[in-house]
């Protein structure tokens, strides 16, 4: 028997690249649907008609939309983003410095909140109906129905204005040392950890419950292994697609998560520079932010997706 | 699933019997609907008047919430943005579920080119995060109370129709149906007397669960100063008014916050805790 999963994963990349076509597609017009023409506005009240019909045609504003939106894309292709309205500065150099922010935040916060939320997931699910499951599932059902903010708002109350560990606001912490580093880091992280940890616990824990529900479960059960050997042994290593596809969804969270926890935070990061842009209307910066997100976000569910198909053993 | 440790009550009510934690939940949405929806008899001041001398003022007798960041009374200012998230959240959350639950279930019934074309769209939707595309509206067309209404309802409709369409596909195979087919019962007949009866529990649960979505967005993007926009305010953008107090854990930073934190829990734990009736078949 042949294996289906290359020709699986292979349609599944090549939905992916459709959604992305639509995506950009969708990114493109939202933003060129505005009033007002982009010449104008970058020259400014006082620019004489000529210079704006010049601008125009060098930028190929007078061309048919379809044939902007190849300009666009072959631009994107090329490394070329275009040009910020506002300070006229390639858009590529704004961008570069505030996405490796943004993904050293994403990253640190990957690394906090991965082992613990599949710790707790996991003990959750091996002590079902406990006292500590519940205390569990009811934190994280709080945590999930809360917005960012709120959540940020907390950790401040708490970290910064009750125990006075922390800067509230700012992010002005000198990062050279490392103790500045962490507690400069430290909010933002703490925030984002929360939210992302409550999703993956959530789906985690049913991961390894349906797991368990399973005969050879019932199995080990009945022939004398212990509990944490039953799950940990047993049902865990059959838990691990749903569970790498748990965690790859909720990490697809961060990327509405980071929105408001840098601004709250003041975090020079991508997404600061997105919410600054949606207020200056700077399109070019727009669509180009909004294309990296877009992707980031393509990238985590494809993953999911495809680890999913790799660990199940009846398409092998 | 949880058992029921609810009160014995008439044994042809048994599937419809609510627990503890779901009564208590009720009353908190039915306390703020009812906020909501009576506001303008029940704010002790008006919403603009600036009555403190002094700003951020403490909780005390006259100004039971404090006073904001302008002196203005805080109490009042919640109530009045109980109608603003709570409104704006359900016109959209109705808006989406009714659109999704048509499109789900005719894609459903129909199968098909049809079926798999709207699939896509609503799929490459869906990959779009919500708060992105939130943003990218806004600089695009502006804020305003349609807008938002429009664009929340927009984001939610593919998740609507994913979950509809699901159940839809289960029923449609189902021999009643087939019946009605042969009988030579149209599309409108089939979804609206044959269909929809048979999911309308679920589809009800699912409707809370977007609800509260709707809520934090909104409120995401309030905060964030793209959503409702000055004078209105929901609670969001109390928030996000008041967010200067926070050093010194101002009430006009905490209560609104823990307005919302109310609303989408208590709706978060009715849902989790309905009579299973209802939620027979729905997701978790």
């Amino acid at each position: 028997m042949t294996s289906r999963v290359p020709s699986l994963i292979l349609g599944r990349l090549l939905i992916a690249l459709v959604t992305l076509t639509i995506v950009s597609f969708a990114v493109f017009f939202a933003t060129t649907l505005l009033p007002g023409d982009t010449a104008t506005i970058l020259l400014g009240q006082a620019a004489t008609p000529e210079a704006v019909a010049g601008l125009r045609t060098a930028m190929h504003l007078d061309e048919p939309a379809l044939l902007r939106f190849i300009y666009w894309i072959g631009g994107l292709f090329q490394g070329d983003l275009g040009t910020s309205y506002a300070n006229h500065v390639p858009v590529a150099t704004l961008i570069s410095g505030r996405l490796a922010n943004t993904l050293k935040l994403a990253g640190l916060t990957t690394l906090v909140s991965v082992p613990l939320a599949l710790t707790l997931g996991i003990t959750a699910a091996m002590w079902r109906r406990t006292l500590y499951d519940r205390i569990v599932t009811i934190a994280t059902i709080g945590v999930i129905s809360v917005p960012e903010f709120v959540l940020a708002t907390l950790a401040v109350l708490v970290f910064a204005v009750y125990l006075k560990w922390l800067p509230a606001l700012s992010f002005t912490y000198n990062i050279d040392s490392f103790s500045g580093l962490l507690r400069a880091y430290a909010m933002p992280v703490i925030t984002l950890t929360f939210g992302v940890s409550a999703q993956m616990i959530r789906m985690t824990r049913a991961a390894v419950i349906e797991t368990l529900n399973t005969p050879y479960v019932e199995m080990a059960l009945l022939k004398g292994a212990s509990r944490p050997r039953m799950v940990l042994r047993h049902a865990l290593p059959n838990a691990l697609g749903p569970i790498s596809n748990a965690v790859a969804l909720s990490l697809s969270y961060l990327l509405g998560g980071v929105i408001i926890v840098e601004t709250i935070f003041n975090y020079p990061g991508i997404a600061k520079l997105m919410v600054d842009a949606v207020s200056t209307r700077d399109l070019p910066l727009i669509q180009s932010c909004a294309m990296i997100f877009c992707f980031g976000y393509l990238i985590l569910i494809t993953t999911a997706d495809i680890v999913a198909i790799l660990s199940n053993p009846r398409l092998r | 699933m949880k058992t029921h440790s609810s009160t014995g009550s008439l044994a042809a009510w048994s599937g419809y019997r609510i627990n503890l934690v779901g009564l208590a939940a009720f009353s908190v949405v039915l306390f703020w609907a009812l906020v909501a929806l009576f506001a303008p008899y029940i704010t002790p001041h008006s919403v603009g008047e600036m009555i403190d001398l002094d700003y951020f003022g403490p909780m005390r007798p006259g100004l039971w919430l404090g006073s904001d960041y302008l002196g203005r009374d805080m109490l009042s200012r919640i109530i009045y943005g109980a109608r603003y998230t709570v409104g704006i959240s359900l016109a959209a959350v109705s808006i989406a579920c009714f659109t999704g639950v048509v499109l789900g279930m005719t894609s459903a019934v129909l199968r098909g080119p049809v079926d798999m074309v709207v699939s896509r769209i609503l799929d490459a939707m869906n990959s779009i995060p919500s708060k992105l595309f939130g943003l990218m509206v806004v600089a695009a067309v502006g804020s305003s109370i349609p807008v938002l209404i429009l664009t929340l309802s927009v984001i939610y409709v593919p998740g609507a129709y994913r979950f509809s369409r699901a159940l839809a596909i289960n029923i449609d195979t189902m021999d009643f149906i087939m019946v009605a087919r042969i009988r030579g019962e149209r599309l409108p007949y089939l979804i609206a007397s044959e269909i929809l009866p048979n999911i309308i529990g679920p589809v009800l649960a699912d409707l809370g669960l977007r609800f509260v979505f709707i809520v934090l967005l909104l409120s995401g993007l309030s905060f964030l100063g793209l959503g409702v926009q000055p004078p209105y305010a929901d609670w969001g953008a109390l928030v996000r008014e008041n967010i200067g107090g926070l050093p010194f854990a101002a009430p006009a930073v905490i209560v609104p916050s823990l307005a919302i934190a109310t609303l989408t829990i208590s709706v978060n734990l009715l849902i989790d805790n309905l009579p299973q009736k209802i939620r027979d078949r729905s997701a978790s």
